[in-house]
């Protein structure tokens, strides 16, 4: 394999192991401080228990979503000197102020919630979460606005052989990452609350602590419901931004050869990349997909075959991916709906068809982020920013095929056995189930 | 790219940031890798664990903050810097994620073998990173053969890992090593109780002469082996840092040598500062020298970036810097308390 091929492969896997620990903690960390804070409000004390025991898994995740961090902060420089050097003025940016605003913000009080139990006041403590998850909401949000950038360069100007930035204002406020901000960070909420969901329902299954799972489910039901809507509406945001302005990911995503007006939308569709067509197209929807994209059934979609080869998106991964994403988003929003209704029935718990399928949901959300990604970034390619930069010449020159092959296989061996401790961690803690003792806690923390 | 103000702002910022990093993380790395020596049981490893659990991951944000300064500020330097010194930094990134799953991970399951795996991960992967970080810095004081043509935009490195470990790196891999070591060691002392205090400290002292003859052998070997000087003679007055350095190096002895820890302790958080900002000083303008050929190094003024993302960075630097400072202060009052056997033991939170 070549260089870019090899330099592809290793940002793909590092990205997408990054990516496992992500989603849980953006939506974990807000979920457990609002616990926190119940109990600061309430008193009572099923919420302290629910922190602790939410919060670590919570924290066993945290681990590994912080140490993988380190290497995508790094590897733009290792990886893809040209990248870095051509477009570091604009790009450099949001990553130091990530790193400056947002990563003290959440290792500083991460280290002190996890550690200041008895040290510092109740109010004091549940604080201290609330800044730790605003941190990492906020850290989301910076890294999104630099990889929508990439997606929809704004605010630049190609002087002194590199993009330098000439409007910052624009980069912050570029559509395209709000976007994505708010797709991502609630797509984040929504698989945190299928964990929960899924993780009681296996509790429940049990009959172990039905009063505690009961409610965690109850209030990860209505998180769930009310983030995996928000992410289908903002997902069909995302579309029509694409739609408008990179037309060749849009074309990729729906399997569109031939540009036409008053495009149909195909449920059951299937490309053949070789011939450059469809070997499926079924159950049509006519004039659907112009109105998806436009708003209006007559507007006209932009085919691949207006692209040279060589400039199109690999086809069959995007639009496979593109489809599951959106099918389990809808699955999503069904389940949760379904799940808001049935958690308020007093025989809930002895309803095992539907709490076998919650517990069967946990990795659904995890595979819809993952190709999530894929839709992204395969469809931005050939381009690493698009029609700005291409990806084969972005590459490190000074770094041979061979060095990222040996450092490839050491993330592989590494991050696969990190993998597994931390999977094998998180399901034992999650099967073992809250802690009953609290007494060491609550009666230091009543000093406070 | 015309000289500007705001390029020699962020190369004092690039420098305090990287002497901020080892400040802060030193007695992190140190304590990692002396865990192996000085603690003797399993509780008094999770007591040293926990004397850097609730700052280790707030500290390794400035390595993180001096990467992305690096990036937003020189983004030519961090490209030709990160790549050209790929393999090595590959390894220290692999031993840094080492080290900070093994800190969560060590305490989660109840098994001698499980505990003991991950204690020698600790060492090994607090050793690595203080040894590779002397090397990389020892070269880039040195410069890197590599060649770099700006007009042309043509970049060529002609190193390798092994050439990484000529016999300056390695002097200040074992500068950095035994540097950290004393460093750790001394805030063990701090933050610990007892028998492992008194261990901690007399450690301390027993390795003060070592990293005393490597400190000066690194003084005089700098003076062949690179430029580092040329700033010092054109303008003597700057010989205040490295004199600030050694001083803060001897007070460290003179207060260990009396048990009073916190106060050596104190002053090796300065030799660490003023160590780096001597190798920095002595650097200016340069961010990283080739070893080929002057025109070839990458300084302020040509890896620099728009003096728009200068401007803007300085802002934001000057606004957030000194808040996190405020709260990082903060936290450090929480946690002032030495860690005992009894708070380990009771705290189900800890690691
Ligand atoms: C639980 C996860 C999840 C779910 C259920 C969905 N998404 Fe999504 N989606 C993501 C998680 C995600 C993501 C991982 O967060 C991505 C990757 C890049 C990004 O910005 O967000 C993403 C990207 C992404 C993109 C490409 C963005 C780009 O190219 O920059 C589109 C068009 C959509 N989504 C649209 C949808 C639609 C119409 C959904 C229907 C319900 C949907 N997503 C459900
Ligand atoms: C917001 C932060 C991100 C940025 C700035 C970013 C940037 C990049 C860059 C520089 C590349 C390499 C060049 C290329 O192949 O185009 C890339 C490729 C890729 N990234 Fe991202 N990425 C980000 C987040 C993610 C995440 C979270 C995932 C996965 C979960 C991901 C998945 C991928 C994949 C699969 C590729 C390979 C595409 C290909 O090689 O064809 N990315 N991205
Ligand atoms: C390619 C670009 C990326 C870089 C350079 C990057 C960098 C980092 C770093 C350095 C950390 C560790 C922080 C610490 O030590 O506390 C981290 C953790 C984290 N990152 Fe990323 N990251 C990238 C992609 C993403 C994306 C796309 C998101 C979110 C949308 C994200 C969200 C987070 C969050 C929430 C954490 C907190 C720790 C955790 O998740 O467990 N990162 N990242």
């Amino acid at each position: 394999m070549d260089l870019v091929t090899l330099s592809q492969l290793q940002f793909a896997a590092t990205c997408m192991f990054h990516w496992i620990f992500v989603p849980l903690t953006l939506g974990l960390s807000i979920m457990t401080a609002w616990m926190e804070t119940k109990y600061v409000r309430t008193g009572d004390e099923t919420w302290l228990r629910m922190t602790k025991f939410w919060g670590k898994l919570f924290l066993i995740n945290f681990a590994l979503g912080v140490v993988t961090g380190i290497t995508m902060e790094f590897q733009f420089g290792l990886n893809w000197a040209e990248y870095s050097r051509y477009v570091g003025d604009i790009f450099g940016a949001p990553l130091a102020i990530e790193a400056t605003v947002t990563f003290f913000l959440e290792s500083v009080f991460i280290g002190v919630w996890i550690f200041g139990w008895n040290k510092v006041s109740k109010k004091t403590h549940a604080l201290t979460i609330w800044l730790a998850a605003i941190g990492t909401n906020l850290s989301a949000l910076f890294i999104l606005l630099a990889n929508a950038w990439m997606q929809k360069p704004v605010g630049f100007a190609i002087r002194n052989n590199r993009a330098e930035m000439t409007d910052f204002i624009a980069v912050v406020t570029n559509p395209y990452g709000w976007i994505k901000y708010s797709h991502t960070l609630l797509s984040g909420y929504a698989l945190a609350a299928f964990l929960l969901m899924g993780v009681s329902a296996w509790h429940l299954l049990r009959k172990n602590e039905v009063d505690f799972f009961t409610r965690s489910f109850r209030m990860a039901a209505v998180w769930g419901f009310v983030a995996s809507l928000i992410v289908g509406v903002s997902g069909d945001f995302h579309a029509v931004e694409i739609a408008k302005v990179q037309p060749s990911k849009f074309a990729a995503m729906e399997s569109i050869w031939e540009t036409r007006r008053n495009a149909d939308m195909c449920l059951l569709l299937l490309p053949d990349a070789k011939n450059e067509c469809n070997a499926v197209e079924a159950l049509k929807i006519p004039g659907m997909l112009s109105f998806l994209a436009f708003h209006d059934t007559n507007a006209e979609i932009k085919g691949l075959k207006e692209f040279p080869k060589e400039m199109r998106p690999p086809v069959t991964p995007t639009f496979l991916s593109f489809r599951i994403m959106v099918g389990i988003g809808t699955f999503m929003i069904l389940a949760s709906f379904l799940a808001i209704i049935l958690s308020r029935r007093e025989n809930f718990v002895d309803n095992r068809l539907f709490l076998n399928l919650m517990v069967m949901a946990i990795p659904a959300p995890y595979i819809a982020q993952q190709v999530g990604w894929l839709v992204a970034e395969l469809g931005r390619q050939p381009w690493i920013v698009y029609g700005v930069l291409k990806t084969s010449d972005a590459v490190s020159k000074s770094v041979t095929a061979s060095q990222v092959l040996l450092s490839l296989l050491g993330f592989t061996v590494l991050y696969g056995f990190l993998g597994v401790v931390d999977i094998y961690l998180l399901v034992k803690y999650a099967k073992k189930g809250p802690d009953s003792d609290l007494s060491n806690i609550i009666n230091v923390q009543g000093r406070g | 790219m015309d000289a500007n103000i705001f390029q020699v702002i962020w190369f004092v910022l690039w420098g305090l940031l990287w002497g901020a990093y080892f400040m802060l993380d030193g007695f992190v790395l140190g304590t990692g890798f002396l865990s192996g020596i000085i603690a003797r049981s399993d509780t008094e490893k999770r007591v040293l664990i926990n004397s850097v659990g609730p700052v280790w991951d707030g500290n390794e944000v400035w390595l993180l903050t001096a990467g992305g300064a690096t990036f937003a500020a020189f983004p030519t330097t961090y490209a030709l810097m990160f790549s050209n010194l790929y393999s090595a930094l590959i390894l220290l990134l692999f031993a840094l994620i080492v080290r900070g799953v093994s800190f969560e991970f060590r305490g989660k399951l109840d098994s001698p073998v499980w505990k003991g795996a991950w204690d020698k991960a600790i060492v090994v992967s607090s050793f690595l990173p203080a040894l590779l970080f002397g090397v990389a810095f020892g070269n880039i004081f040195k410069g890197i053969p590599m060649r770099n043509d700006f007009a042309t935009l043509s970049f060529s490195y002609e190193g390798s890992l092994v050439g990484l470990l000529n016999p300056y790196g390695l002097v200040t891999g074992a500068l950095f090593v035994l540097l950290f070591a004393v460093h750790g060691s001394l805030y063990i002392s701090v933050k610990t109780v007892g028998d492992l205090r008194s261990r901690a400290i007399s450690l301390a002292n027993r390795l003060w002469p070592a990293l005393l003859v490597v400190a000066v052998v690194f003084l005089g070997y700098t003076y062949p082996a690179t430029r580092l000087y040329d700033n010092y003679l054109k303008a003597p007055l700057l010989l205040i840092v490295p004199a600030i350095a050694v001083v803060s190096l001897v007070m460290v002895k003179v207060h260990a040598a009396r048990g009073e820890a916190g106060k050596a302790f104190l002053f090796s958080c300065l030799t660490v500062l003023f160590v780096v900002a001597t190798g920095v000083t002595g650097l200016f303008p340069n961010l990283l020298p080739s070893s080929l050929d002057p025109a070839s190094n990458l300084t302020i003024y040509n890896s620099s970036s728009s003096l728009l993302t200068l401007k803007l960075m300085t802002g934001v630097a000057l606004v957030v810097v000194p808040i996190v400072i405020a709260y990082k202060v903060w936290v450090y009052r929480i946690f002032r308390a030495p860690v005992t056997a009894e708070d380990v033991l009771s705290d189900k939170q800890a690691y």
